[in-house]
């Protein structure tokens, strides 16, 4: 974010932190009541993680700014994915070889 | 010496260094968790069908929503920190990072009560491999809020809030990157909610 802003800007930014707060607010309520829905183990992981995936997008769009963030940090960012899901992965591929001994 | 551009941005990157500093460091910490959530799903998946959510079940979710609701306002309250030093309103900064602060007391006092509840019932990391990575990952995260806390403790008191009188726009952008911070210790703790406690 520039560090440029307006009085009116910041008063604005400053509505829709309340707004976001709001919605994590009532996103963790709906997380912890999604884990009583009686699905299976698979669905209520995937729902769990939706979830947790919208709120982290609030977070890091609105609180971090990321929506209005120059593209040298989004690019960072996505090159820590990359290696975050090759990070991941790798033991996957040693896992399966596993099961096939 | 002077550290540059940490005022202005570089015309390169459009950013100031403490910013790109800041969001390298982050990716590095996206490593770290990452490798942790990474083992937890491993060990996950090689545990005894059922064993990770009878474990689970040993944790408190009422104190874990109750902790996940304290980080958010926490987070709330530091981005509100900021925007009033973007205000010049110095007396409301003090008061958001206070409350910042106080928010994050209280989540580690929850998380005291927490973690001596399971060992009055002689349940500690060695007790199963869920509660080896619950503690780590839990232990972890503990420790990041304790960092953050000892940054907020300087940038509130007036040892550190003294650079407000004299370069405050260097003051205005140090608390943006240690909001950075701690918005990402926040977003850990988002996906450390229901991958510990409900699933």
């Amino acid at each position: 974010m520039s560090s440029e802003h307006s009085t009116e800007s910041i008063q604005e930014h400053i509505r829709v932190y309340l707004m976001v707060f709001g919605a994590l607010a009532v996103l963790t309520v709906v997380t912890v009541l999604a884990s009583y829905l009686d699905v299976s183990t698979s669905e209520g992981i995937f729902l769990a993680l939706i979830i947790a995936s919208v709120k982290a997008s609030l977070v890091a769009g609105y609180f971090m700014h990321l929506i209005s963030e120059k593209n040298t940090i989004i690019w960072i960012l996505m090159l820590t994915v990359l290696f975050f899901f090759v990070m991941l992965f790798l033991p996957l591929i040693s896992y399966t070889d596993q099961v096939h001994i | 010496m002077e550290v540059p551009y940490i005022i202005k941005e570089r015309e390169d990157t459009g950013l100031i260094n403490s910013k790109l500093g800041i969001w390298i460091f982050l990716a590095s910490e996206i490593m770290l968790f990452g490798g942790l959530f990474s083992a937890y799903i491993f060990l996950r998946l090689a545990a005894p069908p059922g064993d990770f959510a009878r474990w689970a079940s040993e944790l408190s979710v009422p104190l874990a929503t109750v902790n996940t609701l304290v980080l958010i306002s926490s987070s709330v309250s530091m981005v509100m920190a900021w925007a009033s030093l973007k205000l010049k309103d110095v007396s409301k900064y003090k008061m958001y990072m206070g409350i910042t602060l106080l928010c994050s007391l209280i989540f580690l006092i929850i998380k005291y009560f927490e973690y001596t509840a399971k060992f009055s019932h002689h349940i500690y990391p060695s007790s199963s491999t869920f509660m080896a990575i619950y503690f780590t990952l839990t232990g972890l995260h503990g420790i990041h809020i304790i960092g953050g806390m000892i940054v907020m403790i300087y940038f509130w008191l007036p040892i550190g809030n003294k650079m407000w009188e004299t370069q405050p726009e260097l003051f205005t952008n140090r608390v943006e990157v240690l909001g950075l911070y701690w918005h990402f210790v926040d977003l850990v703790w988002i996906f450390l909610f229901p991958v510990l406690y409900l699933l």
